[in-house]
């Protein structure tokens, strides 16, 4: 079945089909966010514009402080980052090297945050910030996930998996535990470390609920805010615009992407299943 | 000697204090908050009891949000599971070409909802959208997808399954591969037929990432936000509002706090008795190899 040509001919068929569906509608983006606004008015579609208008690009940055909302999402991304290293990678390794009393109901709270979305306690927690003075400021961004249950779950299964022998040599060798965790666990975690940076920093980059509900100026709006807004411009929408805009916010993605291809599918493939 | 015992409290305290500031706390307050009526304004929150409760069952509006999240979730799992496991058999194949077809369904995974929403707001839209003109050609006439009441939530299940079903793809065939193959091998030599195989091997395997899907699919779809917001805005005639954008609505919009907060806290208990429920089946019925 196997060599039959025709069966051939229709898996060809079939796998360009696949890449049509889920590449098409970005060429489409791509192909609008060059278009003058009448040319998108064209019907039927048309694929390849007259001119290459460049000045969409330019018109959807120009719409708003786009250079704040770039250095908002910067410094919430890495932010997070950095906090959630600083606070997870001390957890994991006492939840996987030390036997201490409560550290299964500790270990239990954790696995418990796992499971409650921030969708689900968005308002409780503003209603909190409100009240501490942090809301609209990059802190209600970066502070409600500068830990990851999720991180000190992975973070811990590699911590357990580094023979006791290698600690044990470490100690005799006076080695402080500080020590051992930055110069035996880290490195030897740092595939999984790596997965995981790349998880959150994709996630808190796209996010658009969490700063939506928390900010209400520009001051400490992120991109896709910043992108979300180009709708309200002059009533109708400009599609070739708005697409412009968009494309700013994929395309640095993508590109990443079409580099890392394999390290990232394999990071959010181990990071789903495991 | 005394620090050699407060070590590990002193490495999870950090992480242990950000779940409590902005998870449990949260939580507490929410529960709390949902037994009063408050406007987030007046400095008095009224204890109410369980008013907020029996209104919310009461309310029209909300038995269809309640509606429209389940057939959302229902269909956006079963449909992206069973494409996607589909496309696993078939593109679970070594070879450039199968790298580039996994990578190019992928793609939307990683992209912001921000830029999807906005990407099939215009592929949607009724007289200039590309999916009419493609639907033109075949002698379709044009499709108020996200204007009529009676496509629209469908429109947004198929964004869903749209970009959700790369990363289940890629999830199905992770699984596939780490069934060991000597077992197909002995299936082979008995002559079993392929559909056979599939049923009676390939899917009792691939049981626990099904299950673990299937869970996180439901809790996932629950917490729909994004394409709502910006598509549809939970309309039109209130046909595409889900839980979170109703919470979302009545706290911020309308600033009933304690009545979102009751919404909340059903949400939780929803959440929750799936989570119990994935649980439960782990440890009993799936199939460990």
């Amino acid at each position: 079945m196997k060599k039959n040509p025709l069966w051939k001919v229709l898996n060809g068929i079939g796998l360009l089909l696949l890449i049509t569906i889920f590449a098409l509608p970005f060429v489409w983006m791509i192909s609008t966010s060059f278009k003058t606004l009448g040319e998108t008015m064209v019907f039927p579609p048309k694929w390849i514009p007259d001119n290459l208008l460049w000045e969409n690009f330019s018109k959807a940055w120009n719409s708003g402080p786009f250079l704040k909302y770039f250095f908002n999402s910067t410094i919430v991304a890495l932010g997070i980052l950095v906090l959630q290293f600083a606070t997870i990678i001390p957890a994991a390794y006492a939840f996987a090297r030390y036997k201490f009393k409560g550290s299964n109901f500790f270990f239990g709270v954790t696995m418990v945050t796992l499971m409650i979305p921030t969708q689900l306690i968005f308002l409780p927690v503003y209603l909190q910030m409100s009240a501490w003075g942090l809301l609209d400021s990059l802190w209600a961004l970066i502070l409600p996930f500068a830990s990851s249950a999720f991180g000190i779950f992975l973070l811990r299964q590699s911590f357990k998996q580094v023979p006791e022998e290698l600690l044990e040599a470490a100690r005799l060798d006076q080695a402080s535990e500080w020590q051992i965790i930055m110069k035996i666990m880290v490195p030897m975690a740092k595939p999984v470390l790596i997965t995981f940076a790349m998880f959150s920093f994709i996630a808190h980059w796209n996010d658009y609920f969490w700063p939506l509900v928390m900010t209400t100026t520009d001051a400490s709006r992120t991109l896709p805010l910043g992108i979300s807004k180009l709708r309200e411009v002059d009533g109708g929408v400009a599609w070739n615009i708005l697409m412009a805009g968009n494309l700013i916010l994929v395309v640095p993605i993508l590109f990443v992407f079409f580099f890392a291809q394999r390290q990232i599918i394999r990071a959010f493939v181990y990071t789903g299943v495991k | 000697m005394s620090l050699g015992k407060a070590r590990p409290y002193i490495m999870i305290f950090p992480a242990i204090l950000v779940f409590t500031l902005f998870f449990l706390y949260p939580i507490g307050y929410m529960i709390y908050l949902s037994f009063h009526d408050w406007n987030f304004i007046s400095p008095d929150k009224n204890y109410v009891g369980f008013d907020n409760f029996a209104t919310l069952l009461k309310d029209a509006k909300f038995m269809q949000v309640l509606q429209n999240t389940f057939i959302y979730s229902a269909l956006t799992v079963s449909l992206t599971i069973s494409i996607s496991l589909l496309l696993a058999l078939w593109l679970n194949r070594k070879g450039a070409m199968y790298g580039f077809v996994q990578g190019a369904i992928f793609s939307p995974h990683i992209i912001s909802l921000v830029s999807i929403s906005m990407l099939w707001m215009w592929l949607m839209d009724t007289d200039y959208g590309l999916l009419n003109w493609f639907l033109n050609l075949f002698g379709i006439s044009n499709v108020p997808w996200l204007t009529d009441p009676k496509t629209s939530l469908l429109s947004l299940i198929i964004v869903a399954v749209w970009k959700g079903i790369g990363y289940y793809t890629l999830i199905f065939i992770a699984g596939l591969q780490s069934i060991p193959k000597d077992i197909y091998e002995a299936a082979a030599l008995d002559d079993t037929s392929k559909v056979r195989t599939f049923f009676k091997l390939t899917l009792p395997m691939l049981s626990p990432t099904l299950f673990f899907l299937t869970i996180i699919g439901l809790i996932g779809s629950f917490q729909v936000f994004e394409t709502i917001s910006i598509m549809t805005g939970g309309g039109p005639i209130n046909s595409t509002n889900t839980i979170v954008y109703y919470i979302y609505e009545n706290g911020f919009r309308f600033f009933k706090i304690g009545y979102a907060s009751t919404a909340g806290v059903l949400l939780l208990g929803i959440i929750g008795v799936f989570t119990i429920l994935y649980f439960r089946l782990l440890s009993r019925k799936v199939h460990y190899q």
